[in-house]
C-alpha cells in the first residue's frame, strides 16, 4: 500500500518467512526438555558443558551426544539494554539481553532479563529462570532471567 | 501435543518503510496515467525500466526520460504449480521476465489470458491494465500480460537479456 504525500511515497513491507527446521538429536533433546521444564547442555570430549548444546565441539568438531541437566540459575557474563523493544522480542517492557552462564554450564545462554531499570543489571549478577504457564518446546517457554533473590 | 519435540517454527519477520526516490516516484504515478517510463544512460544508451538515477554499469547518471511500450517479449518464465503461504493467486500461473519494447531491462509480471502451457519464450505480450481508478502505485497497475497472437521474436533478439 502506497500513499503519496507531495512528492514523497513511502510504503510499508512486511518481509515474513515461518521457517520449519528439523532439530537432530541434540536440539530436540533441548526443546523437548524445555517443555518438561527442564534445560540440558551436551557434555564435550574435553569435558566442557555447553547450553545451548551444539552438535559437535566448536573446539575440535567432534561430534557431542552426552545431554547434561544444568541448574535453572546462574549468573549474567554479558548484558546490553533494550530500551526500545520490537513487536518480536521476548518482553514488550525496557528490558536486558543477557548471556546466562547456568550452574553446571561452561557457556553462556543468550535470553532476557525482567528487571526495572539498567542501573539493577551487572556483569556477575545471580539470576534464575522464570518459566510460562504453559511450555510447548520453545525457547520462549523461559519467559526470562530474573534477579535471584526476588 | 507430543512431549518430544523434534521441528520447530522460526519466524523471520521484518516490517520496514520504503521511501521512493523521486524517479521511482515519477514511475509508480506514472503507471496510474498508463504510462511506463524509463531513463537512458548518458554513456551506454540502455533504457532502464523502472527508471533510475544511474547506470550501474557505467556509474555514470542516467540522461532524459523515455517511455516505453506496452509490449515485449517474454524471455523466460516460469510457470508456478505448488501452493506456498501467502500466495496471492492459485495456482497454476506463470511469471515471466518481460523486456518492454523499447526497454533494455526485464520486468517480473504475470503472464495469463492464455493456458500457462501456452507461455514461452519468445512470446510476444502486451500490458493489460487495471481499470482507471482502481491502479495502486505499483507496478500492480498492470494486471498481467497476455499475448498479442504476433509472432514469437527471434532469439537471437533477445539472448543478451537472458
Amino acid at each position: 500500500v502506497a500513499a503519496a504525500s507531495g512528492e514523497v511515497l513511502t510504503a510499508e513491507f512486511v518481509l515474513e518467512y515461518a521457517y520449519k527446521r528439523s532439530l537432530g538429536s541434540v536440539l530436540t533433546h533441548f526443546f523437548s526438555g524445555l517443555k518438561a521444564r527442564r534445560i540440558f547442555g551436551v557434555r564435550t570430549p574435553s569435558n566442557q558443558v555447553l547450553v545451548p548444546p551444539p552438535e559437535a565441539d566448536p573446539r575440535t568438531g567432534v561430534t557431542c551426544s552426552e545431554m547434561v541437566e544444568v541448574g535453572q540459575s546462574g549468573f549474567v557474563t554479558g548484558w546490553s539494554w533494550e530500551r526500545e523493544p520490537r513487536q518480536n522480542h521476548p518482553l514488550q517492557e525496557p528490558f536486558a539481553w543477557v548471556l546466562v552462564k547456568l550452574d553446571g554450564a561452561d557457556s553462556a545462554l543468550l535470553h532476557c532479563l525482567e528487571v526495572p531499570g539498567p542501573d539493577q543489571v551487572e556483569t556477575g549478577m545471580r539470576v534464575r529462570v522464570q518459566w510460562v504457564d504453559t511450555p510447548v518446546g520453545s525457547i520462549r517457554d523461559i519467559r526470562c532471567f530474573v534477579a535471584e533473590g526476588r | 501435543m507430543s512431549d518430544t519435540i523434534s521441528q520447530i517454527t522460526t519466524p523471520v519477520r521484518l516490517d520496514y518503510l520504503h521511501t521512493a526516490n523521486p524517479l521511482l516516484a515519477r514511475f509508480l504515478m506514472g503507471l496510474q496515467e498508463e504510462r511506463i517510463l524509463g531513463r537512458v544512460c548518458s554513456q551506454c544508451e540502455k533504457v532502464y525500466v523502472p527508471a533510475r538515477a544511474t547506470c550501474p554499469a557505467c556509474c555514470v547518471p542516467t540522461g532524459g526520460d523515455i517511455e516505453v511500450q506496452h509490449t515485449g517479449v517474454v524471455t523466460t518464465f516460469c510457470v508456478v504449480n505448488i501452493p506456498f503461504e501467502g500466495q496471492l493467486i492459485e495456482p497454476p500461473y506463470a511469471c515471466a521476465h518481460v523486456l518492454l519494447d523499447g526497454a533494455d531491462v526485464q520486468i517480473f509480471h504475470l503472464v495469463s489470458g492464455c493456458d500457462v502451457g501456452e507461455v514461452r519464450m519468445g512470446m510476444r505480450v502486451r500490458a493489460v491494465w487495471a481499470p482507471e481508478g482502481e491502479r495502486p502505485l505499483s507496478l500492480e497497475s498492470i494486471r498481467h500480460f497476455a499475448p498479442t497472437g504476433e509472432p514469437d521474436a527471434l532469439f537471437e533478439n533477445y539472448r543478451e537479456y537472458l
